[in-house]
């Protein structure tokens, strides 16, 4: 699963990354879409997988940490996704606006002299 | 105790009252004036109250915590130096408010002056009272902040801003290289302790750094003080209005710098290398600034120079740092700041008045103004050292040092000739100020009438004149218990023998008095034409000119040098830029990792789920897709990266992370909702870009495929490499052991969120309201793109226009193909609200305990208030429900911020959470932790800021609707077209309130 897992944000990241630095905007905001899916399971994943065992706690008594999931990456991960929402919308609001003013979705703001 | 709290008091209150001026109205004048009055006022209370202490030679200090964990705090200390120099402060400080009141115009705004003008009081006292070298310095920084602030008061003048920035440049460099100097005093002493350091003086000067700490901190003291090469700054200051110049730029904050001279001249003093350098700048200073002052035809500009020229009398004094020096800097410092002070008042005064300030132009004003005249030229005569005034004691004192002291270096031998060839130059000049402006002829070509000030503007320069007067008889009597305390603070223990009265017997000072006194007055009259045809220099130093190499090197600095940077090393197009940074990362992170050996796989294969792996096949088919369609097919694009949203999410919750699960399959909703509506701003690209078939654009493609493909490779392993080695131990197990017990939540995320973490979290939420602010404010002037302004195909009825003419207007009042189509899933969403919102308030309170919470409650909560938008039309919601998103915004974050507060009550710091359970009738058990409440303002501001965000874009139909209407109505008539245009303004007013 590690294996699968590893592949697959790789995958996320380099079709991200590959995205990032093309010519327009909407292939950018897509690819900042695929890299903070990757970037998020990359952090999640740095609390090791576990199966079976959400971070619900015990109410009170001894807590055996290495029997629930670790929940700091989670929280880090939780407030990421929200953040990243946020980000998405800024963004697709200002390449709208770019659009209007500039009269082309090149990122540059014109399109590429030949 | 008492003592301690006037201390603290002394600092805060020009703060205080900082704030409260800048908080009243444009025109409240006279308001402004009394509060900055009384404060001043209540600063000389204090200083009266402590004055007991202080001449008992104690030292009143109060430490508060700052950052103990650095050896930080704030250390208020009170000896009679600071004593005497804050006198000044406020003293001076009270006078400059009361003139000020009549200086401004009524145009001018006064909260902004007497806001700045109050928080500068403010920083100058810290310099003076801080114990803490480091605070000394961040004080410091401020008065250099603040003089920007003042000098660019009128900010519409080219060269008050000029000025101001030449000034903030010159100072603050000067500041941070004092800052240096005192980091290495520190680590050289050992404590940051203004006591600890005053008393390791033979420690300091036998250290190695000595040269370092000296020269940074001498670069500090004379930017400051405006001692040469370094004063240019300070006549360009004088484009500030005149109560500035008179404050800060003559009687207290270029006196920083010499403060800080005295002050330090037991610790870094009584080296050669001081001497050379501190009497020698000193004395270079005095006499070119008498020099220059001479030949200035601007009445600022005069008392400019000369201001740089008695501050290089003080920095010489305190370069000799004998006892008797120390005595006389001290005693110039006030003597200058009160009679410069009147001076400057004066010249604001004759420009106020007459409207100009040039001497060329000015003459005879003591036939128009007598009683201003009078006060002037008995200021211009302490100036001068005219015997029986004040700076004519404090000079004298300087002469006997200069003629009495002595270290056998050739520098001391020519001291008194030096000291008495700029005495010429001060006389000259005073008398030139003097002689232009008050004597001959009333000059009849003044842009005004020249006539007396109102009273109250004379009374400040009244009452100095009166000290200049009284001191100058009395000295003893007014000040000498004041400078002796200031003096035995500086040298510590003991003061020097010195005596202020007025006869000393005809000795060597007095000989230098009069030869000065005679041959300026001979040097004056003989030149005094050829004085205003100068250009304001005298030939051999008009081409020294500090303004314009400080010109050459800014340009060159913050110009030529990026400019030049920039084009060798980059490139305004974005992409290029892009790709530079990920290879930069790229290439740092295979640094950092070459060679690791946990990056070589080791157990591919040891757990694998082939159904986990089937997901993950769809995952990244899904990736690819939408990376390779998103240029040319944006929809299928926006599906497949949905998709791929989805299999992230299975993947939270497969390996047990509930919440995340949730929480992205709620944001994957609203983020495909976001993209589809932006996707109607963006027209489409119907057909292919010719140059992406040539071979460039293809080879572009294939280097970023490589540049990619590596980046998602290192990633791959890296993340691989970290999964399969055991976690060992983390701060989630004190996370995982505490959870309940000390946040009484079980769901160990939620309970980090919103309380172990609630600051954190409420960094995150106010971020999201500022975005979601940013969003709206941007889209308030969003013009479309021109394809995109008509209507959807999927909204007109037909995409041909209807056969017969005649039935256009019917056929517009009919249903659309996108009525239709909506008709049922519109039934069925509409339905489906109260059920969307159950679901969040269950989200929501179930939270604490199990997978949920106030994000992803919020963002269900989102999604059932967007269903029925997308159900109708934006117009039939509003009309049946009112949404106002920003004011859920800031009831959130008050929410979440005033449950934080409420710990205050219970003496417990900012957002600690109180968690018990409270049995409810029919409910049962239900968790009632503080921090529910914070999770309330949490789901708040997501409400908020989510559908803020959405309804912008989707409003943006309605105005273009409007803008569609409008075009027609402009073909049809123009007149129609205007009426149109006005209730547009009405709409969007109360769509304004509205949202």
């Amino acid at each position: 699963m590690e294996l699968t897992l590893s592949l697959g944000i790789g995958v996320l990241v380099a079709s991200g990354v590959w995205l990032a630095m093309r010519p327009r905007t909407f292939q950018v905001i897509v690819g900042l879409c695929l890299l903070s899916y990757g970037v998020n399971l990359f952090i999640f994943a740095m609390g090791r997988l576990v199966t079976g065992a959400a971070p619900i706690m015990p109410k009170g008594g001894f807590v055996n940490p290495d029997a629930y999931a670790d929940p700091v990456p989670q929280a880090l991960v939780l407030t990421a996704i929200v953040i990243g929402f946020a980000t998405t919308a800024l963004f697709l609001v200002v390449i709208m606006a770019a659009r209007g003013f500039t009269g082309t979705d090149h990122v540059d703001g014109k399109e590429r002299e030949q | 105790m008492l003592a301690e709290n006037l201390l603290l008091l002394l600092a805060v209150l020009p703060f205080v009252g900082a704030i409260s001026a800048v908080t009243m109205p444009v025109t409240a004048r006279n308001a402004e004036v009394a509060l900055a009055g009384s404060v001043m006022v209540a600063g000389l209370l204090a200083l009266a109250a402590l004055f007991g202490d202080v001449t008992a030679g104690q030292v009143v200090s109060r430490t508060l915590s700052w950052a103990p964990s650095l050896g930080l705090d704030v250390t208020l200390r009170l000896d009679g130096f600071s004593w005497l120099m804050l006198l000044l402060v406020y003293g001076i400080g009270l006078l400059v408010v009361i003139y000020a009141r009549y200086y401004l115009a009524p145009s001018d705004p006064v909260p902004r002056f007497y806001g700045f003008l109050l928080a500068f009081a403010g920083s100058m006292v810290g310099v003076l009272i801080a114990g803490n070298i480091i605070l000394m310095v961040v004080f410091w920084e401020l008065t250099s902040l603040f003089s920007f602030l003042l000098i660019g008061y009128w900010h519409q003048n080219a060269g008050a801003r000029d000025g101001a920035r030449t000034a903030l440049v010159v100072t603050a460099a000067g500041g941070i290289a004092l800052l240096a100097a005192m980091i290495l005093l520190g680590q050289a002493v050992g404590s940051y302790q203004l006591d600890d350091v005053l008393r390791a003086g033979d420690l300091v000067r036998g250290h190695p750094w000595y040269l370092w700490i000296l020269g940074l901190f001498l670069l500090g003291a004379f930017t400051k003080s405006a001692q040469f090469p370094f004063h240019f700054w300070l006549p360009n200051a004088m484009a500030a209005p005149t109560p500035v110049s008179a404050y800060l730029h003559s009687a207290t904050m270029v006196k920083a710098g010499v403060f800080l001279l005295v002050r330090f001249s037991p610790v870094l003093g009584a080296t050669d290398a001081w001497f050379w350098i501190v009497a020698g700048t000193g004395m270079v200073t005095l006499v070119i600034g008498a020099v220059i002052a001479t030949w200035r035809n601007d009445l600022k500009g005069l008392l400019a120079y000369s201001t740089i020229s008695h501050l290089g009398l003080i920095t010489a004094l305190a370069g000799m740092g004998s006892g008797a020096a120390i005595v006389a800097a001290v005693f110039h410092i006030m003597n200058h700041a009160v009679f410069k002070a009147s001076l400057f008042m004066g010249a604001g005064i004759i420009d106020h008045e007459t409207g100009t300030r040039d001497l060329r132009k000015l003459s005879g004003l003591r036939h128009a103004m007598p009683r201003t005249a009078l006060l002037a030229i008995v200021a211009a005569a302490a100036m001068a050292g005219v015997p029986l005034l004040n700076g004519f004691l404090s000079k004298e004192m300087f002469f006997a040092e200069a003629a009495d002291w002595h270290n056998g270096t050739w520098l001391d031998r020519w001291l008194p000739y030096i000291a008495t060839f700029a005495s010429v130059f001060s006389v000259a000049y005073s008398l030139r100020f003097i002689a232009a402006v008050f004597f001959g002829p009333l000059a009849t070509d003044l842009p005004k009438e020249p006539h007396e000030p109102p009273v109250w503007m004379r009374r400040p320069v009244e009452f100095l004149v009166a000290i200049v007067l009284v001191v100058g008889f009395w000295p003893e009597a007014l000040i000498g218990p004041i400078l002796q305390s200031g003096v035995i603070a500086v040298l510590g223990g003991t003061a020097p023998d010195y005596s202020l009265a007025l006869w000393h017997g005809f000795n060597t000072p007095l000989k230098m008095s009069l030869t000065a006194l005679v041959l300026g007055t001979l040097f004056y009259f003989l030149f005094s034409k050829r004085l205003s045809q100068a250009n304001e220099a005298p030939g051999f130093l008009s081409k020294l000119r500090g303004q314009q190499v400080f010109d050459r090197l800014m340009l060159v600095v913050t110009r030529k040098w990026p400019v030049l940077l920039s084009r060798v090393t980059g490139s305004s197009r974005l992409q290029v830029q892009l790709r530079m940074v990920v290879l930069l990362s790229l290439a740092a992170a295979s640094w950092a990792l070459w060679g690791a050996a946990r990056l070589v796989p080791q157990g591919l294969w040891d757990s694998f789920d082939p159904s986990f792996a089937l997901l993950w096949v769809a995952g990244i088919a899904c990736a690819i897709g939408a990376a390779a369609l998103a240029k040319y097919h944006r929809f299928a694009a926006l599906a497949l990266l949905g998709g791929a949203g989805l299999v992230t999410a299975m993947t939270f919750s497969w390996f047990s992370a509930p919440d995340l699960a949730v929480t992205q399959l709620l944001v994957e909703v609203i983020t495909t909702v976001l993209l589809l509506l932006g996707l109607r701003w963006l027209p489409k690209r119907l057909q292919e870009i010719e140059s992406d078939r040539r071979l460039p654009a293809r080879a572009r493609r294939a280097i970023d495929l490589v540049i990619a493909s590596a980046c998602g490779a290192g990633v791959a392993a890296i993340a691989f490499a970290v999964m399969t080695v055991p976690p060992g131990r983390s701060i989630g197990d004190w996370f995982r052991g505490n959870a309940y017990a000390e946040g009484g939540g079980t769901n160990a995320v939620n309970v980090i969120l919103v309380d172990f973490r609630a600051f954190d979290t409420l960094g995150e939420i106010t971020v999201l309201g500022v975005v979601a602010l940013t969003c709206y404010a941007l889209l308030r002037r969003f013009r479309p793109a021109p394809e995109s302004v008509a209507l959807p195909s999927q909204q007109t009825f037909n995409e041909l226009p209807p056969i017969n003419p005649a039935r256009e207007a019917e056929a517009a009042t009919e249903p659309t193909r996108h009525d239709l189509m909506m008709m049922i899933p519109a039934v069925i969403m509409q339905w489906m609200f109260p059920l969307s919102v159950a679901i969040a308030a269950y989200l929501f309170l179930r939270g604490h305990d199990l997978p949920g919470g106030g994000f992803a409650a919020g963002v269900a909560f989102a999604i059932g208030l967007l269903l029925q938008y997308l159900a109708t039309d934006v117009r039939w919601i509003e009309s049946r429900i009112t949404i106002l998103p920003v004011r859920w915004i800031g009831l959130g974050l008050m929410i979440a911020a005033g449950t934080g507060m409420g710990a205050f009550l219970f003496g417990y710091p900012f957002l600690t959470a109180h968690a018990q359970y409270v049995e409810l009738p029919l409910i049962g058990t239900v968790p009632a932790a503080t921090a529910l409440a914070f999770d309330l303002g949490v789901f708040a501001v997501v409400v908020g800021s989510t559908v803020l965000m959405q309804i912008a874009i989707a409003h943006q139909s309605l105005r273009s609707a409007r803008l569609r209407a409008r075009e027609t109505a402009e073909q049809a008539s123009p007149e129609d077209a205007a009426e149109e245009r006005g209730n547009r303004t009405k709409e969007q007013t109360h769509q304004q309130e509205g949202a």
